[in-house]
């Protein structure tokens, strides 16, 4: 189910250790329990298999590739993992919690964030109300107080609103607070769907395709920015990209999934130079 | 510095929509007050100025769920009835245990009283039955409220037309058989009540009416209502951002049940009769259609639709043969000028809410 050539290692990937169950982290991390880990994950559709035997280990503050053809079967791993589906079979460890039987808000406070490959904005809210959304769990007052405008309203409110900015500054975006999500532009809207689950507090980010429209300024920034928040939040990040600059540049282990399995995991040289990695993806890459 | 402006900026735009409301209701208060003072106002006129804030708190509640929450409710009407009928049962049941009874009409402090204690209950009672629809509807994803509510319109009234509630010396009593009509008769099947003492008076109905607008619009302006909203725009979403989906769907809709109970009791304790049928499918859509022609989600817009299309038949009728003509006439016109944009963006809410239910299946 894995690589099982390509020993090398580069200088600078000699901190990638490959535990004894077959999982690649960061030295960094060792000492951390994994945030993530999944065990024989798998979903059926009907009669097609989309997901099988998907097993991999996140480190705490790692940034992990998941890449593989259309249709391999990567969001639907998002989608499992955000208990958008049932898994047919298999196990979701969130620090070492099994999320069986959550709904997708209780992991969300458990710690799993995500962006989504089709934008999903509140389209009639603004920017701000948006971010807020995200900080929603962490506002603090009921609804009385809400209706009757008491004191922990303001209080809440304000810290709400300069916490809003705060993370939209990231992106600079805070100075767009005030329009209508629906009205930013496409890259915008996107880095807002960061922003957003940014501001739940999670324990890993998962970016389905966030360089999508980007064009290549945009694509630098949004690298040095995923960087930035992995360091600035000591999160892990998973993200899905068919941009393998984006994903060579910033991702410390690869995953490589095609018609739903794991064909190879490693860190990026290693992805780079397997030749079953070459024929599946990157082949078939270059047929589009 | 720069941003301390912009909190401002913001607090003030969501504060003026609100405060030109109170100011639309207190203006509409003063005039229709000084008109009828100086006896410019017909009685039909004046009959009608409580019934138009009943309608306007129908409009704005039911805002709430269809605008807000993004849900549509068939049957406002139903919960506008318990709230009548359980009024109606509460001034009665106060009349026959207060000596003071005989002297009510020269005694306003007990009939606010009385006002007070039935638009309460009226408001609790339609907020149970909110519960008790809401909470195996709301679970659901897709539009099935809108089959529920309607239903649940028509059961009411039938319900109603087949109860009998009376007061003799050993109380209150509820029935199914009309023989057993003994004592005091408060509601009488399909006659519905009708020795109902008028106490709804214009100002309390002001009052009520901010209440509702402050209720509303401050739920809305808050934590709650953001996440009221993010449910409507993208449910999916809403979960990823750990918002837990029933909850806030609950919120919005038993919020807006037990304020339309409140108008439900304003408006029967206006009447010295009322019948369980004045509450049929058909005002439901009335009130529908003051929230369509307002302008979805638009309170302001709600509250002047509900307004004008209540007083409109009323001031047509020396129209007489013509009078539903022209009301149909200024129906589409005030659809063509004033919210064309409006039903427009309503019409592709209901398309896009179809399309999203479509690859809800398929989340990418
Ligand atoms: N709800 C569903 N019902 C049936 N089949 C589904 C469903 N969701 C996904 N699939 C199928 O699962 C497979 C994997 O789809 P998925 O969206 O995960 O691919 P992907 O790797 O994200 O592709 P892309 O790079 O194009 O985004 C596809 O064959 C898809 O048709
Ligand atoms: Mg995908």
């Amino acid at each position: 189910m894995m690589s099982d050539n390509n020993e090398k290692k580069t200088a600078s990937e000699s901190n990638i250790v490959n535990l004894p169950s077959d999982t690649f982290i960061n030295k960094r991390d060792m000492d951390k329990p994994l945030v993530l880990e999944t065990r024989h994950l798998g979903i059926d559709f009907g009669g097609l298999t989309a997901v099988d035997e998907f097993n991999i280990g996140v480190g705490a503050t790692e940034i992990m590739g998941l890449i593989g053809p259309n249709g391999a079967g990567k969001t639907t791993i998002f989608n499992l993992l955000t208990k958008v589906y049932q898994p047919t079979r298999g196990t979701i460890l969130l620090c070492g919690k099994d999320t069986h039987g959550m709904t997708p808000a209780a992991v969300n406070e458990a710690g799993i964030a995500r962006t989504f490959q089709n934008i999903r904005l509140f389209d009639k809210l603004t920017v701000e109300e948006n971010v807020k959304i995200g900080l929603h769990n962490h506002i603090n007052y009921s609804m009385a107080s809400g209706i009757f405008r008491l004191p922990s309203y303001w209080k809440e409110e304000k810290k709400a609103h300069e916490k809003a900015l705060e993370l939209l500054d990231i992106f600079g975006m805070a100075d767009q607070a005030d329009v209508p999500a629906d009205s930013l532009p496409y890259g915008a809207q996107r880095r807002l769907e960061i922003v957003r689950a940014l501001a739940t507090e999670p324990k890993i980010l998962l970016l389905d395709e966030p360089a999508a429209g980007m064009n290549p300024s945009e694509t630098d920034e949004l690298m040095a920015n995923i960087r930035k928040i992995r360091d600035e939040f000591g999160i892990a990040v998973m993200l899905i990209e068919h941009d393998m600059k984006l994903v060579m540049g910033i991702c410390e282990t690869i995953a490589v999934l095609n018609f739903g399995r794991i064909i190879a995991k490693g860190t990026p040289v290693e992805i780079q130079n397997n030749p079953q990695v070459i024929e599946a993806y990157l082949g078939s890459k270059k047929d589009e | 510095m720069a941003e301390e402006k912009m909190t401002k900026k913001k607090m003030s735009k969501a504060s003026k929509n609100a405060f030109l409301n109170y100011g639309i209701v207190l203006a509409f208060f003063v005039i229709f007050q000084v008109l009828s003072s100086t006896g410019i106002l017909s009685n039909s006129l004046k009959g009608q100025l409580i019934p138009v804030v009943s309608y306007m708190i129908m409009a704005v509640s039911l805002n709430l769920v269809v605008g807000i929450s993004g849900e549509l409710s068939l049957g406002h009407a139903g919960f506008m009835s318990i709230g009548a009928f359980t009024g109606v049962v509460v001034e009665a049941v106060i009349l026959s245990n207060s000596p003071a009874a005989a002297t009510l009409s020269k005694n306003l402090g007990l009939q606010i009283l009385i006002l007070v204690a039935s638009i309460v209950a009226g408001a609790i009672i339609a907020g149970v039955a909110g519960v008790l629809i809401g909470i195996p509807v709301l679970r659901l994803n897709g539009d099935y409220l809108a089959i529920v509510t309607l239903a649940f319109g028509e059961i009411i009234k039938n319900l109603l037309y087949c109860l009998y509630i009376y007061i003799d010396d050993t109380g209150l009593h509820f029935s199914l058989d009309p023989t057993s009509l003994a004592g005091t008769t408060v509601l009488n099947g399909p006659m519905g009540a009708t020795s109902i003492k008028k106490i709804s008076i214009f100002a309390a109905g002001i009052v009520l009416l901010l209440v509702v607008l402050v209720i509303v619009q401050n739920l809305v302006n808050s934590r709650s209502g953001r996440a009221i909203m993010a449910i409507r725009d993208n449910r999916i979403a809403a979960e990823a951002s750990g918002l837990h989906i029933t909850k806030y769907k609950m919120m919005a809709f038993v919020t807006s049940s037990a304020l339309a109970g409140a108008a439900g009791a304003l408006y029967a304790l206006n009447y010295s009769t009322i019948v369980p049928k004045k509450f049929d499918f058909n005002t439901s859509i009335l009130i529908l259609v003051f929230v369509v022609l307002g302008g979805i989600g638009n309170m302001t817009g709600a509250l002047i639709a509900a307004a004008v299309l209540t007083v409109l038949p009323e001031m047509l009728r020396d129209f007489q043969d013509y009078r539903m003509l022209v009301y149909a006439i200024v129906l589409i016109l005030v659809m063509l000028l004033t919210n064309n944009e409006r039903v427009k963006v309503f019409l592709a809410g209901l398309f896009n809410k179809k399309k999203s239910k479509d690859d809800a299946k398929e989340v990418a």
